[in-house]
């Protein structure tokens, strides 16, 4: 049997980890180790935040140093890294809910700096780790333990929130879609700014048992059938589009990086700021 | 046999997302919930349970050789 | 020393922290903190370091701990408001043991209150405001010149015992100018950052404790892979379950900071030979208590003063061995009461402690306080 390289990335006194048979945390979790082999990242310069949730607990098994914070808070963390040590690498996991309810006022504020982060948001649709609560990108009319009558409040498209505030790259992909999903993070590291991906898993303890779709599989193959590639979608007639949503790279911008641009700062000063 | 399947099962949480994805019937799960193969001799090594295995419980190979 | 100069408290505050080696702060605007990162943003990049202005207080709490762990000196500074947004990861850097320091520049609360009024509300918030045991170091300065010192006094105590440190101003002295001479930079002891003292292969535990209780997990990017989480864990990092892991954790927390108590309680005792009655005080009142106690010396009462700058771990001792032969202790605050029963409980019924509570925006003139030693001595508090 071939070598899986990419294991070396694993914590392996750690595994198993926490996750519920069929959770797709473990299939983007991998993904992001594949990405960061890819793009050949120095271990010991890379670091992995996350904030607090089921995703969240990523960290624990990766083999880099890494930092579990506070619900919502793994963005301002990163930032203090990568701004005390820009020649780190810094990648942040989240949830739906750490990263757009707790979490959102900062993840706005990353993207508006366009800092260095390469963050990437297990969007289960659902507050996992807490039993199944509604979060802020829940479906409308799809249940949660705090939406027995079908969730009336509106998502986020957390892709268009991150594009709008000012990240430099922005995509989509689904634990389906597990060697694009590579792809698409690999393509977030090499950005140099704020890169977001948002990355579809199936939850099928808190979210699936709830909304009829309690099989693993079944929920992958939903994302199989319901996902569509960007340039069908912006083809695609409205009516058609219903249940429907996008994936792949929405947005790429390379605008100044929040790092670079202090560097200058310190080189005014030391100048005397002029 | 053309392919070498190898299960760890002290991973595997039987989830059966490989036994759904196999496009060959090559896995089912044992009496314990783990995945087991039933069929080694079908399998093709396209890999679609190794990808989608949230586990790692799962690798396949194609025989050095083969 | 350097040459004499006009200088704000908050000025001061900034100053002491880049001297002790802070280079990174990050933080939200609030009155009357704000000269604190006004004057950080200016002298942080000319020293190579780093100035970010985050979007709230939580962030700005998170940003520093972040930048703590990649290995940088860190300050962060507020008021009432702020503090209380902060106390969640003033918690989690208790737990993870990450070196911080949060200033509070006390104003009138609660809620947005008074903003541009001194107060001393949030002495017990120092002590208690983030959930759950954990040990704490908070100083509070009264003179400009000493919050030069307790600024690098705190930063040293966060580096020293990896923990978060409280500097507790109020707006008295946050916006009191002096003429100050602060000290050469060689006559300024640093507390370097704490290293490994073992290499991966030797087996190296990042939480295990050194002799004094703190460990030394390695800051990120140095080739340790550590895990640094706000779980309660063992000493490799890693979560832990277990009832005797937890017990030990919070036991050590605690303890790393009792072994030093005596050496980290700081405070002066003015005319206390033969005082009969003493004044507790600290912070911007101590100013004019100092004023009164004179005045009341002036008049024939033996009247002395203890300041205590260290307000956390509380200054138990001192009280304790003062109150044998005291026949009463005044407690001047710009609060309700909340110090009052700290010496109270130290005092343990030797003499009794009466509070000189102020809560309305104005200071204490110091005809006030002799007002409260009279009283006191007469029977009449
Ligand atoms: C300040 C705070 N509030 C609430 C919680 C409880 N809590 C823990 S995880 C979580 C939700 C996590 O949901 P999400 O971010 O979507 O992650 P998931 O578990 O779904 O991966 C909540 C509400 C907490 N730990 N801290
Ligand atoms: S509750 Fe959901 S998100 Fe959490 S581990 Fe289980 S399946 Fe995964
Ligand atoms: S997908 Fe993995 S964990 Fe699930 S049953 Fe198959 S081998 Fe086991
Ligand atoms: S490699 Fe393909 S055919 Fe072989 S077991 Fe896996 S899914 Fe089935
Ligand atoms: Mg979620």
């Amino acid at each position: 049997m071939k070598e899986r390289t990419y294991e070396k990335y694993f914590r392996q006194n750690r595994l198993p980890h926490i996750w519920c048979p069929g959770c797709g945390n473990g299939i983007a979790m991998k993904a992001i180790v594949q990405a960061v082999e890819m793009r050949g990242l120095p271990r010991d310069k890379t670091i992995i935040v996350s904030g607090i949730g089921c995703s969240s607990r990523a960290s624990g098994y990766m083999d880099f140093d890494t930092l579990h914070t506070a619900h919502g808070r793994a963005i301002p963390f990163a930032t203090g890294i990568k701004l005390a040590n820009p020649e780190l690498n810094v990648i942040v996991i989240t949830g739906d809910g750490d990263c757009t309810a707790i979490g959102g006022n900062h993840f706005i504020h990353g993207a508006r700096r366009n800092i260095d982060l390469t963050v990437v948001l297990f969007n289960n649709t659902i507050y996992g780790m807490t039993g199944g609560q509604a979060s802020p990108m829940t479906p409308l009319h799809k249940k949660a333990t705090t939406a027995p009558y079908g969730s009336v409040d509106r998502p986020f498209d957390a892709c268009n929130l991150a594009q709008a505030a000012g990240a430099s790259y922005v995509a989509r992909s689904t634990a389906f879609h597990v060697q694009h999903m590579t792809d698409m993070i690999a393509e977030g590291i090499s950005c140099r700014g704020f890169a977001f991906i948002e990355t579809v898993v199936q939850c099928p303890t808190a979210y699936g048992r709830k909304n009829k779709m309690p099989d693993p599989a079944e929920m992958m193959k939903w994302m199989r059938d319901n996902a569509v590639m960007k340039t069908a979608w912006d083809r695609m007639p409205e009516e058609k589009k219903a249940d429907k949503f996008p994936i792949g790279v929405f947005h790429r911008h390379q605008a100044v990086e929040y790092t670079e641009a202090y560097s200058e700062v310190i080189t005014l000063a030391q100048e005397g700021g002029k | 046999m053309n392919t070498e399947i190898l299960l760890k099962s002290e991973r595997c949480k039987g989830c059966g997302i490989c036994v759904s994805f196999c496009p060959k019937k090559v896995l089912g799960l044992d009496t314990l919930g783990h995945c087991s193969v039933i069929n080694e001799q079908a399998c093709i090594a396209c890999g679609q349970c190794e990808l989608r295995c949230p586990d790692y419980a799962i690798f396949v190979d194609k025989k050095v050789g083969a | 020393m350097t040459d004499m100069k006009l200088m704000q408290g908050n000025e001061a505050c900034a100053a002491g922290a880049v001297a002790a080696g802070v280079r990174f702060f990050g933080g939200y605007p609030i009155t009357p903190s704000t000269e604190i990162a006004e004057t950080m943003a200016k002298i942080l990049p000319s020293v190579g370091g780093c100035f970010v202005q985050m979007e709230d207080e939580i962030g700005g709490m998170g940003v520093v701990l972040g930048a703590s762990l990649a290995g940088k000196k860190v300050l962060t500074a507020t008021s009432g408001p702020g503090f209380s947004l902060k106390q969640e990861l003033i918690g989690y850097a208790a737990c993870a043991e990450i070196p911080v320091v949060i200033v509070n520049v006390q104003r009138v609360g609660p809620s947005t209150g008074q903003p541009t009024s001194p107060a001393q509300g949030d002495v017990m918030q120092a002590r208690w405001g983030t959930h759950g045991d954990h040990p704490m170091i908070a100083l509070s300065p009264w003179t400009v010149r000493e919050t030069f010192d307790a600024a690098v006094m705190a930063v040293n105590y966060a580096e020293r015992f990896r923990t978060p440190v409280i500097l507790l101003m109020d707006e008295i002295v946050g916006h009191l100018r002096e003429n100050v001479q602060l000290p050469a930079a060689e006559n300024i002891d640093i507390y370097p950052r704490r290293c490994p003292s073992k290499t991966r292969l030797q087996g190296y535990e990042p939480y295990a404790p050194e002799a004094d209780l703190v460990p030394n997990p390695a800051d990120f990017g140095t080739g340790y892979r550590i895990h640094v989480t706000g779980l309660v864990h063992d000493y490799t990092g890693f979560p832990s379950g277990s009832p005797a892991v937890t017990e030990e954790f919070i036991d050590r927390l605690h303890k790393k900071i009792l072994l030093a108590q005596d050496e980290i309680t700081h405070y002066d005792e003015f005319f206390m030979d033969d005082a009969e009655y003493a004044v507790v005080s600290y912070g911007g009142v101590a100013r004019t208590a100092y004023e009164a106690v004179r005045q009341a010396r002036a008049k024939g009462i033996k009247a002395g003063m203890i300041r205590l700058m260290t307000i956390w771990p509380f200054a138990d001792k001192v009280i304790r061995r003062n109150a044998e032969s005291l026949k009463g202790i005044l407690v001047p605050e710009l609060n309700y009461g909340q110090l009052k029963y700290e010496v109270e409980r130290a005092a343990g019924g030797k003499c009794p402690v009466k509070l000189l509570a102020k809560y309305n925006t104005e200071i204490f003139v110091p005809g006030e306080i002799l007002e409260g030693i009279e009283a006191l001595k007469g029977g009449r508090l």
